[in-house]
């Protein structure tokens, strides 16, 4: 039966070009427009650490205090500053925690015929790669000796290896970063996760340029090597210089604490709050505690990491898809009804209602694919071009993937059966007595 | 034409009507609220820096083992390296000046703060405070950049300073922009008067006042304080260094080739990659280029859903001109002249498109109240509102036309022959 309702679809389908084509352009229109939005809006809103982002918290104190609120609301600086960060690294309470801030050190190669070259990277705490999963080409991440010996090791990624060292294994080298030479303990495998989950405050979220160095913590302290991140500061530090800075209420420092589970999450809470209270307690702070806990999902909402231009063409598109279907159902209803006698005749020669919606949701399911086929190559040049619209950073992470693919087509087919239900409806509920009188 | 035999016509087909009705109101709604978008972005950037774009040239660059800008002597030897690059700078062929500058408008790097009336401000103070950017450049800066000055003078060699990049000295003298000195003071006068930065006890005199100049930011974090910028007569020195270089007419491609040969050639241990030596106009376009976007991203959406819709008007309509070719015939044998047949089909359009528009407005303001609360949306202009009801009422009239005249073509004839 269904072969010879494709048969009558197909038929039906040549009868009138001008209106299938009609149909099957609005949805691969609208269908390649949603999902063009949605493969960028996937790409964006995605967890880039998904086996462990329920476990990775940031935490946040309130070191300005309630003298901040007209421009905070009440919320405590989304950053650190060094007491602060040194103090939770020093007391250790998470089962993996590190302290980072953004660098941006020169590098001179090896070869004298060869210019510096800068590169961006993070100063980190050895449990920042256990903690995070960070995947390793050649050896591993520094231990907890070489954070507080300020080991002069360094951590690079596989990109670097391959302009300074050709991609062999570089471990037990050295570079030479800031005129200082550094052993590299490890090379990373490609590394780069979007957003970039570990300093959303510096990154903005997204960068295509993927971190280059990653130095223990206290030795680029020692090495005075600058942040080349944000610096928010509740007033003009009272010493001057990158030690003046440490020294100061100013805010640069991201943290990130791995916790297991609930209770590990509640004692770490209790923790915070009894630090804040201490500080409270000893003058430094001349407010109530206020603090905050939150995983990274939350956090990643909470730093709008996500840019509401995403959101919105993705809203729009899914807009432009809702008119197009609305479209179909018009031309469906008016395809359908224009052969009221056919149906007519049908259901006068003993078709039941049940006939007339098999034959005609497959009329509907072939406009369907038809129109996702289409949907699939507008999808196709859509996301190929997504680099003209959108910026480089967030562009580049528009992928077309299989699932892509079925999606569109599912979508396309699924919403265009849909869209048939009522014309569908409309045709089964043909009189025939009053088709066959007419005529 | 009475209306009432239409209205009762378009009873007999409810649902073709109901759907092409709602196609409209949702076409508007969306419309209305893309073309705002696109005349929000296209306000955005076309709106003027303050600079002389053109002929405009930026260097960043970062020295190689530097001296540590935070003890005295560095600062003296940094500053030292800056003036020779500044010196080789100014002497390139093509080159018509060149200032040291932190920042520049639209490039997103910024040192913002706060300045005040009264000496030693807190930060939070917002009711003594107003927001500023800071500029910290030379006596070159003037013509480098490009700025016009509303008020006082500029800065002269006399003044200029040197300080390590976290360093907080005094700032005896600064210039403003207009709209900080109209904030500061509304009377107009503020050329010689004292403000305090950062909520220093030190006063600084403004000396001159320019007329415009953007802060570098583009986000929206900075919108109370787009134009508020205070520049300071001093080279900032630390590890790395920005150079503003203005060019002569046509020689901005030259000047720009040679910047890097030439900076190598005064010191050689430092980073110039492919971002170092920018034109303004690519500092613009990168700026500017997720608003050119979505921009061209609602024009391609407004377009398909208008053309989507004027081809769903067509299809059904062609349809209803089928299903009443005979009534056609009748009302044609009947005297009905070809225009009013052609008329009969545009009334009835217009009908239809003028109730889905009257839905479409309160639907375009719900998607922008929306839209409002989620992403900090301005509100929908009520101009915007009526080009879109114009824009699909007359998209409306243009799609009806081929089936109306196709209608308007029907022989009285017909009328006679079985249907």
């Amino acid at each position: 039966m269904f072969a010879y309702y494709l048969d009558l679809a197909l038929r039906s389908l040549k009868r009138s070009p001008g209106l299938t084509a009609l149909m099957v352009l609005a949805i691969g229109f609208g269908v390649a427009a949603s999902m063009t939005s949605w493969s960028v809006f996937r790409a964006v809103s995605g967890d880039p650490i998904p086996w462990k982002s329920a476990q990775l918290f940031v935490p946040q104190i309130d070191n300005w205090g309630p003298s901040n609120n007209p421009l905070s609301q009440g919320e405590p600086p989304n950053a650190m500053d060094y007491a602060d960060a040194t103090a939770l690294m020093r007391d250790h309470r998470a089962k993996l925690q590190s302290a980072m801030y953004q660098i941006s050190p020169s590098v001179v190669p090896a070869e004298a015929t060869k210019h510096p070259i800068n590169v961006s990277g993070h100063a980190v705490y050895g449990e920042f790669f256990p903690m995070l999963d960070v995947p390793f080409q050649y050896g591993s991440g520094w231990g907890a000796s070489d954070d507080t010996n300020r080991a002069q090791v360094v951590v690079i990624s596989s990109k670097l290896n391959q302009k300074l060292f050709g991609g062999a294994n570089s471990v037990g080298k050295s570079v030479n970063i800031e005129s200082h030479d550094y052993r590299v303990v490890g090379v990373l495998k490609d590394w780069n996760p979007q957003p970039r989950f570990y300093d959303v405050v510096n990154s903005g979220g997204f960068n295509s340029q993927s971190d280059d160095v990653f130095l223990p913590f206290l030795t680029a302290i020692q090495a005075n090597m600058q942040n080349d991140g944000n610096t928010n500061c509740n007033a003009v530090p009272k010493e001057s210089g990158f030690v003046g800075l440490q020294h100061s209420e100013c805010v640069w420092i991201a943290y990130m604490a791995e916790l297991d589970d609930a209770s590990a999450v509640s004692t770490y809470r209790n923790y915070l709050q009894g630090y804040a209270r201490e500080q409270q307690q000893n003058g430094r702070f001349g407010w109530a505690p206020n603090n905050r806990l939150r995983n990274l999902p939350a956090w990643l909402d909470n730093q709008h990491v996500v840019p509401s231009d995403t959101k919105v063409s993705l809203l729009v598109a899914l807009g432009l898809l809702l008119v197009c279907l609305v479209n179909t159902i018009g031309l469906l209803l008016a395809k359908f009804l224009r052969r009221s006698a056919e149906i007519g005749v049908r259901r006068a020669l003993g078709a039941p209602r049940m006939a007339i919606y098999a034959q005609f949701l497959t009329e509907a399911g072939i406009v369907g694919v038809a129109g996702g086929v289409l949907g699939l190559l507008l999808t196709c040049a859509g996301v190929a071009s997504v680099g003209w619209v959108m910026p480089k950073d967030i562009a580049a992470l528009a992928r077309l993937d299989v699932s892509l693919l079925l999606l569109t087509l599912l979508v396309a087919v699924v919403a265009t059966m849909l869209a048939g239900l009522y014309p569908t409806y409309r045709a089964s509920r043909v009189q025939p007595a009053w088709q066959l009188k007419s005529n | 034409m009475k209306l009432h035999p239409m209205i009762a016509a378009l009873r007999k087909h409810k649902a073709g009507v109901v759907l092409i009705a709602l196609q409209i109101a949702l076409t508007l709604a969306i419309v209305c609220n893309a073309i705002f978008i696109i005349g929000q972005r296209i306000d955005r950037v076309n709106r003027p820096t303050g600079l002389d774009e053109s002929n405009l040239f930026l260097v960043t660059q970062q020295w190689v083992g530097a001296p540590s800008a935070d003890t005295p002597d560095g600062v003296a030897k940094l500053d030292a390296m800056q003036k020779e690059d500044l010196v080789a700078l100014r002497n390139l062929p093509g080159v018509a000046s060149v200032a040291p500058i932190n920042s520049l408008p639209l490039l997103n790097s910024s040192w913002n703060g706060a300045v005040s009336l009264k000496p030693d401000a807190k930060f939070s103070d917002t009711g003594n405070n107003v927001r500023t950017t800071y500029y910290f450049t030379d006596d070159q800066a003037m013509s480098t950049l490009g700025v016009k000055l509303a008020a006082g003078r500029w800065f002269n060699a006399g003044d200029v300073q040197n300080q390590g990049f976290r360093d907080n000295p005094p700032r005896p003298i600064v210039i403003v922009t207009k709209a900080l000195a109209d904030k500061l003071f509304p009377k107009g006068d503020a050329v010689g008067k004292p403000i305090y930065v950062d909520g220093s006890s030190a006063p600084s005199t403004i000396v001159g006042v320019v007329t415009r100049l953007q802060v570098p930011s583009t986000g929206s974090w900075v919108n109370g304080f787009t134009w508020n910028a205070t520049l300071v007569p001093t080279r900032l020195d630390a590890g790395f260094a920005r150079y503003a270089v203005r060019t002569k007419p046509g020689q901005l491609e030259a000047a720009m080739k040679a910047a890097a040969p030439t900076l190598y050639k005064v010191n050689p241990l430092r980073v110039l990659d492919d971002d170092s030596v920018k034109s303004y106009a690519d500092i613009r376009a990168e700026a500017y280029r997720a608003d050119v976007g979505m921009a061209i991203l609602m024009g391609v959406i407004c377009l398909v859903l208008l053309s989507v819709t004027a081809a769903g008007i067509v299809g059904l309509t062609s349809f209803w001109v089928g299903q009443r070719h005979r009534q056609i015939g009748v009302r044609r044998a009947l005297g009905a002249r070809k225009v009013d047949i052609l008329h009969y089909f545009q009334l009835e359009n217009l009908l239809i498109a003028g109730s889905g528009a009257v839905i479409g407005i309160v639907m375009a303001i719900g998607l922008n109240l929306w839209l409002m609360r989620l992403y900090q949306m301005d509100r929908l202009p009520v101009v915007y509102t009526l080009i879109g009801v114009a824009a699909v009422l007359v998209l409306g009239q243009c799609a009806v036309f081929v089936p109306a005249r196709r209608a308007s073509n029907v022989p009285p004839v017909t009328a006679t022959r079985a249907a």
